[in-house]
């Protein structure tokens, strides 16, 4: 048996037509689809009916976790675990405590971020149909493409490609799964 | 006359308002292609190794043995190898270590606070930039951890993290020098996550590339790092948003860090430390060197790898400018500083400056004073911007400044203390000149490394501020 069907993939040359392309593919109602480029083009989010990223909600998770880890360290390490007496100043003052857990705060957030950004993405993800398609060297260099996934319920290849066609789509060939 | 507008209207001074045409700066000159950039970039990996490479990395490496020698010598035998005595406790330890630090900071700058200020010129200097940061944050690091001599109790349990040391005390959470510790060390953490992050879109373009040109290896060993990234849109817009928030995070992130080192002295009560101009002044002093550093390493890259299409005279006159515009702040917080001597009339912080200036150190001073005051006084003129040659000159007397600046804070203060029975007159070792010089190479060995096996530029976000990234067609250009 011939390996399943994956999707669409259709080359655009440039920016202007793949923006014009997602605008046309999103209105027909398609929902699994995406599209390839090889830097992040600006208005596509909206082009394409893309929602805004969840990663700041990982990121304030992250800086809390930080501040609040970094004030109850230090008031466990110098006035709960073992005080130091030092200068006749009080154990724990979050005045002293606070460049620390300023820090913290940072380096959780940065963490957390960049969890955010792999958990929400879904990477690493080593293979994908799309990584396997020669059309990838361009795909990251000059050339932009719009993917339609065989498993979105409006596709239907004839009328898949039609409407690739019809968006001014340069070549579009068939992905394996 | 004077009551003819009475009668009629006064009209517009224009029929119509017509904003002027301002022309935006060419980013990438030459008109060129996205795939241009690509090339460009990714070729510099895939040619065979330049003979000029081969003979860089091996004075570097030689160099750098010269570290790796001192400290050897120093953790074997003692602190006392270098030449620390009383009343100078800190010397060319802590005045390396800021050094660094301080050269780090214009890889954040670049990469953060000008990500958020929109400068798009940017784009082609950050990734060196910040791999300048972490290399530079590595050469700092080496000094704190190992001045304390007995370098196994700094980083396991004992002085500088928290772990319980054998009598299970922690840290004192009061003191500066542990907010330095986590200041540096979260600097460090943070800048090689934003780094790597900028990575990954160019890492999965060298991952293709070799896959196709059949070094299964490499691209291996790229797409393992790349994590599998095939630029689809879905990515892109967390991965922007990510990007944006390490940004934002960083923005503050290297403000603190040469603020809290600067706290390592103003908190102290020392004359000449004790002052509340030192946070500013300390971040506007690491930008200045750092970008005299970013223009040093950036300079040489250009000539040798044909980069002018990218690093254009643009980009070289906003970086000599940031240089002029933070050594003249620099040059003002000199002269606040004798200015709040006089004005605090406190007879030691006055003579604590007096003798900065005519004492036994005033060479280092005077150093200091042509470098980093008079220097970039040059970059007022275009000439001089447009003289690759020289600018590279004033980068290096940039660099030498710094140095100096640290050296005259931390040592001038030291060796005139409130007590003139204990005054003395430092001069380092044989053993402190060779580490510091030796940093140089490990530095160098790094930064080699670097260019031969990554993408000195960033090419998605370089192509993204290209005049065919507009998705309206751009309609000024062509």
């Amino acid at each position: 048996m011939a390996a399943s069907l994956y999707g669409l993939i259709a080359r655009f040359d440039t920016a202007p037509e793949i923006y014009h392309a997602a605008e046309q593919v999103r209105d027909a109602g398609y929902k699994n689809w995406d599209c390839i480029t090889p830097f992040p083009v600006h208005g596509l989010d909206g082009a394409m009916g893309v929602r805004r990223s969840h990663v700041p909600k990982f990121s304030l998770v992250g800086g809390i976790t930080g501040f609040c880890t970094g004030m109850s360290m230090i008031w466990y390490m110098n006035a709960y675990d073992y005080p130091l007496i030092v200068g006749g100043k009080p154990y724990f003052s979050p005045l002293f405590a606070f460049p620390v857990a300023y820090e913290l705060t940072i380096l959780f957030t940065a963490f957390a971020t960049i969890a955010g950004m792999f958990i929400l993405n879904l990477l690493p993800q080593h293979y994908h149909p799309v990584l396997k398609s020669k059309e990838i060297v361009r795909g990251l260099d000059d050339a932009f493409y719009v993917v339609i996934e065989a498993r979105d319920p409006r596709f239907d290849l004839a009328r898949a490609r039609a409407l690739l066609t019809q968006a001014g789509a340069k070549e579009i060939s068939e992905l394996e799964a | 006359m004077a009551h003819a507008h009475s009668d009629h209207p006064a009209p517009a001074i224009l029929a119509e308002v017509n904003p002027a045409p301002l022309p935006r700066a060419t980013l990438v000159e030459n008109h060129r292609s996205l795939n241009w950039v690509t090339e460009k970039i990714c070729g510099i990996i895939e040619a065979p190794t330049p003979k000029w490479w081969w003979i860089a990395f091996a004075v570097s490496g030689f160099l750098a043995l010269f570290t790796v020698a001192g400290i050897a010598y120093l953790v074997s035998t003692g602190v006392g190898v270098w030449g620390h005595a009383n009343p100078v406790n800190w010397a060319w330890d802590i005045v390396n270590f800021v050094f660094w630090i301080g050269i780090g900071h214009a890889g954040t700058l670049i990469s953060a606070i000008l990500c958020l200020l929109r400068q798009k010129w940017r784009t082609s200097i950050n990734r060196a930039a910040e791999a300048m940061t972490i290399f530079a944050v590595v050469c700092a690091g080496i000094f704190p951890v190992f001045h304390v001599g007995r370098v196994w109790f700094a980083v396991l349990p004992g002085y500088l993290f928290p772990f319980p040391n054998s009598n299970a005390i922690w840290p004192q959470f009061r003191s500066p020098l542990e907010w330095d510790v986590f200041a540096v060390s979260t600097y460090g953490t943070v800048s090689v996550l934003f780094w790597y992050v900028g990575l990954i879109p160019d890492l999965a373009i060298l991952r293709d590339r070799f896959y196709r040109s059949g070094n299964k290896v490499k691209s291996f060993f790229y797409g393992l790092f790349a994590m599998g990234w095939r630029g689809s849109n879905r990515h892109w817009s967390n991965y922007e948003m990510a990007y944006l928030i390490l940004a934002g995070v960083s923005t503050p992130l290297v403000l603190s860090v040469h603020t809290i080192v600067s706290f390592d002295f103003a908190v102290s009560l020392l004359p000449g430390w004790h002052t509340t101009i030192f946070p500013p002044y300390f971040v506007a002093g690491a930008i200045f060197s750092g970008f005299g550093m970013v223009l040093t390493l950036m300079l040489p890259l250009r000539a040798i790898f044909r980069l002018e299409d990218l690093i254009t005279q643009y980009h070289i006159d906003c970086m000599c400018k940031i240089v002029l515009a933070t050594g003249t702040i620099v040059g003002y917080a000199y002269g606040m500083e004798f200015f709040i001597a006089w004005y605090g009339s406190n007879p030691y912080e006055g003579f604590a400056f007096i003798n900065r200036a005519f004492g036994h150190y005033a060479w280092a001073y005077w150093i200091m004073i042509a470098c980093n005051v008079i220097t970039p006084q040059f970059f007022w003129f275009k000439k001089v911007r447009q003289n690759i040659a020289f600018v590279w000159i004033l980068s290096i007397f940039v660099n030498v400044g710094m140095w100096f600046e640290r050296f005259v804070i931390i040592v001038t203060s030291l060796a005139r203390d409130f007590l003139p029975s204990s005054w003395g007159y430092y001069s380092p070792s044989a053993v402190e000149i060779f580490t510091f010089f030796g940093t140089f190479g490990v530095f160098g060995v790094l930064f080699l490394l670097f260019i031969r096996f990554l993408p000195i530029m960033p090419m998605a976000e370089i192509k993204a501020v290209m005049p065919q990234a507009d998705p309206h067609g751009g309609h000024d250009k062509h």
